[in-house]
């Protein structure tokens, strides 16, 4: 029988013509770097029966393809960044005494409220979720547990600007509880603005995160400690002490810094609920120095500020090793061996319900108001169908490049990994791996001021809106697109990685018959929340938006500023269902995967 | 000169020196071309890195890998004359049968009719004719293990490294397989490397037996001489015997 061999194999030998010797062992390290002769390298060897060369070719031992689309996506990340730094470097040094003189009374006063509200947001949302968060862990079964935690999720998945509705509708001058509200105070309910609008919007959105973050400290701990806490006769109190408080005390730094972190660089909450240069934050001041009063030695003070901050932040959190995507994953509820007392379930209950109705308050309130306006009429304007063209084109593109961005940075980063023998790890894989989370640092805002001073002088700052929303927008979600990517390409990976070296798949065949049959479901989760995320944005298009570039959102915002208000309650509505879906159906992607 | 055109290749670790983390390993050992070698040793004596080495999926710090003479230490896996099987994870989970042991022939799975011949002559000599199209989950354990070993005879090279390939299974099926082994050995004469930890299995099998011990051989020679009780101490001792006797005989009460 003939053998089946349509190609000569790999590694045979062919006579060569004899070249000069090799003497003695050479050290061979981890990335030798190739041989210069076109991929193949010409071995010699000594044998009794004479001499013999050999061609081997090296595909694996050079640099890995994964590596350089990492290379490439890092690149992309650096371009997107560092043009914004330069265009804010550019406009600094252009007016340098102005940028200096900006940092008047105003801006620090700015800077002051910025922390102010974050530091009363965190406390009004950390400190509540504690106790909630202990409530649900002490009753780990009862009726609408499930469903209730469900509901504290939904927060994290509704766009700023529906909640900031949501809650204008509920609390605002002609919301539903104007008229309790007037008469309990004795005078006309003058609407909830400026501090206390942002901090009721912020507390909604974080109170649900911490408590779901908390609770899941508290399911960490093992069932073992209930059993025997249990045995031992633990009373509530001793509990709380023993085992409750040190696993609530962790947490406590990572998700109060987390809370901190997403308070400071919240933009669209203090926009449509600030009301006014009394309670601006520095995100705002910026949108305000760029597009109302075209100040851009004013802008670049308040970016520098903004970007110092952030950065301080952002070290402490690291320092707290706080996770700044935020898990919101929950595991099973481990079941408790200790009843607690009537009074004690009483208090969890009314509890649960204050803070149930704080968080379902807005939302029922958004619903109710959009379904007041009239959607028949909303959904054939032409304004309208245009925008929401708009917004799903670029929320389609941005969240492609967010799903290639993470695929690449994951793939770049296990290749690192694997090919490294120490404990040190390269630079490299230090900014593929959290590295990649350091984007957070550079809010949105910033990266389009800094670009927007930059365009000014190359032409149509308008014209790029559309390329910046969809880019700055998948940067953004890319941190959160890497969580659902890289656990999963990882333990891919850890089955295939030698069996895919022995038969030789490596980049394009590899991507086609090994990695996507078991990437496309994170990949389809990275890609529905990234959408979910950009459709949901008013952070860049409100810099970079006109009358010709509309994203529902901006178009939101624009019916708010001329008090069409059932109009933009309708619009809310729309867009909060959309994103809720599809943040929901990222996360079934998700399960389905582990499942 | 068997029916595939060439016989196994000599294998040669030349003063290879490699550590991982704390662990270090030096490596000085010739496998004979054609024979079965079992590698046998405690756990953490280096019986995978050793195999590793030769495969290519570790790169030693210093010294030479050489497979039939040439220096292969600076080749990727895929060019090295080179088949391993493992323990697990020896298939895609996602493709079927046919396309697993296809991979064997094409990375790209770009096969024609010749390829398309020899998969099938491949599955058929594996006993696994009819299951072409079946799902690595749709198999047992030992069939999973035979897909592995007809992806090897596709592939057809000179050397076949065995990681504890049928650690997981029975003593029925293990005694299956590695009649199988035995009889791909027959026909085509490559050089086997084969990890276990089951004397039985090394000694139906193996020609030769090279004993590992804290990342360095301890002690080689031919099977019959290791089994016989007439092998070096340390041997004796790992695998529980002294003396010639089984331990179990001299813990019995009399």
């Amino acid at each position: 029988m003939a053998r089946h061999t349509p190609t000569p194999p790999r590694y045979a030998r062919h006579p060569s013509p004899s070249k000069g010797e090799r003497k003695g062992a050479k050290p061979a390290t981890g990335i030798s770097s190739p041989p210069s002769n076109g991929g193949e390298v010409v071995c010699e060897a000594n044998r009794s029966g004479g001499r013999i060369s050999y061609a081997v070719p090296l595909p694996s031992r050079a640099r890995d393809s994964r590596v350089t689309l990492g290379i490439l996506a890092l690149a992309f990340i650096a371009i997107l960044i560092g043009g914004a730094l330069v265009g804010l470097l550019a406009a600094g040094a252009g007016d340098l005494s102005g940028a200096v003189s900006a940092f008047d009374p105003y801006l620090m006063r700015v800077a002051r409220f910025t922390l102010w509200q974050a530091a009363l947001s965190t406390l009004l949302s950390v400190l509540p979720a504690l106790f909630v968060a202990r409530a649900l862990s002490r009753h780990p079964r009862f009726f609408g547990r499930t469903l209730i935690l469900q509901l504290f999720a939904v927060p994290l998945a509704l766009p700023a600007l529906v909640a900031a509705l949501g809650v204008l509708a509920l609390y605002g001058r002609a919301g539903y509880f104007a008229g309790v509200l007037s008469s309990a105070t004795g005078n006309d309910w003058p609407g909830i603005y400026g501090l206390s609008g942002i901090l009721v919007a912020h507390v909604f959105f974080n109170l649900p995160l911490a408590t779901r973050l908390f609770l899941e400290a508290l399911q960490a701990v093992p069932t073992d400690q209930w059993r025997l806490a249990s045995q031992l006769g633990m009373g509530p109190g001793a509990i709380f002490r023993l085992i409750e408080g040190p696993a609530l005390r962790q947490a406590l730094p990572g998700i109060s810094g987390l809370v901190f972190m997403l308070c400071i660089t919240s933009f669209t909450i203090v926009l449509t609920l600030g009301g006014g240069p009394a309670a601006s934050t520095l995100e705002v001041a910026i949108y305000q120095a760029l597009r109302f009063d075209f100040d851009p030695a004013r802008a670049v003070a308040l970016t520098a500020l903004q970007i110092a901050l952030t950065a301080v932040v952002v070290t402490l959190l690291a320092r707290l090793g706080a996770d700044m995507t935020g898990e919101s994953s929950l595991s099973v509820a481990p079941r408790r061996y200790t009843t607690p007392s009537v009074a004690g379930t009483a208090f969890d209950a009314a509890l649960i319900l204050i803070a149930l109705a704080f968080v379902a308050g807005p939302m029922l309130a958004t619903v109710a108001a959009g379904l007041q306006a009239d959607l028949g009429r909303l959904v054939g304007e032409a304004s309208v169908q245009k925008a929401a063209l708009t917004s799903i084109v670029l929320a389609f593109v941005s969240a492609v490049l967010a799903a290639v961005l993470s695929l690449a940075l994951a793939m770049a980063r296990r290749a690192l990994a694997l090919s490294r023998r120490d404990r040190r790890r390269p630079f490299l894989e230090f900014l593929t791996d959290t590295g990649a989370g350091f984007v957070l640092v550079v809010p949105p805002i910033v990266i389009g001021a800094g670009w927007f001073l930059a365009l000014r002088h190359l032409g149509s700052v308008f014209g790029a809106a559309p390329v910046m929303v969809a880019a700055v927008n998948a940067v953004m979600a890319m941190p959160f697109a890497i969580r659902a990517v890289r656990p999963a390409y990882d333990a891919a990976s850890e089955r295939h990685e030698r069996l895919a070296a022995q038969l030789g798949i490596a980049g394009w065949n590899r991507f086609r018959l090994i990695d996507w049959p078991v990437l496309r479901r994170p990949l389809a989760t990275a890609f529905a929340f990234a959408m979910a995320l950009s459709l949901g944005d008013l952070g860049v298009i409100a810099l970079f938006g006109s009358d010709s570039m509309q994203t529902l959102p901006y178009l939101l915002l624009a019916r708010m500023g001329s008090y069409r208000t059932a109009d933009a309650a309708g619009l809310a509505l729309i867009l909060g269902l959309v994103c809720l879906f599809l943040v929901f159906a990222a996360d079934r992607l998700g399960k389905e995967r582990t499942a | 000169m068997s029916a595939n055109g060439h016989r196994g290749a000599a294998v040669q670790l030349d003063n290879v020196a490699f550590s991982y983390g704390e662990a270090t390993f030096r490596f000085d050992a010739a496998f004979p071309a054609g024979a079965i070698t079992a590698v046998m040793g405690p756990s953490g004596s280096g019986k995978s890195t050793l195999l590793n080495l030769v495969a290519g999926f570790e790169v030693p710090q210093s010294g030479r890998v050489l497979i039939d003479g040439v220096d292969v230490s600076d080749a990727s896996p895929a060019a090295r004359p080179v088949s391993m099987v493992f323990q697990e994870n020896n298939l895609f989970s996602h493709l079927s049968v046919e396309r697993n042991v296809g991979l064997g022939r094409s990375p790209s799975l770009k096969l024609t009719e010749d390829d398309r011949a020899a998969i099938s002559a491949a599955l058929d000599r594996t006993g696994l004719a009819g299951k072409e199209k079946r799902l690595p989950r749709e198999l047992s354990g030992g069939e999973r293990q035979r897909v592995a070993l007809a992806r090897v005879l596709v592939r057809d090279r000179p050397v076949l490294l065995l990681d504890e390939p049928f650690a997981s299974l029975g003593p029925a099926l293990r005694a299956d397989m590695l009649e199988l082994v035995a009889a791909l050995h027959g026909e085509k004469g490559m050089t086997v490397l084969f990890v276990t930890h089951q004397p039985q299995d090394a000694e139906r099998i193996a020609d030769h037996v090279v004993f590992l011990e804290d990342g360095a051989i301890a002690a080689t020679g031919l099977a019959r001489d290791f089994f016989a009780g007439t092998g070096p101490e340390a041997f004796q001792r790992y695998i529980g015997r002294q003396d010639g006797r089984s331990r179990d005989v001299a813990r019995k009460p009399t």
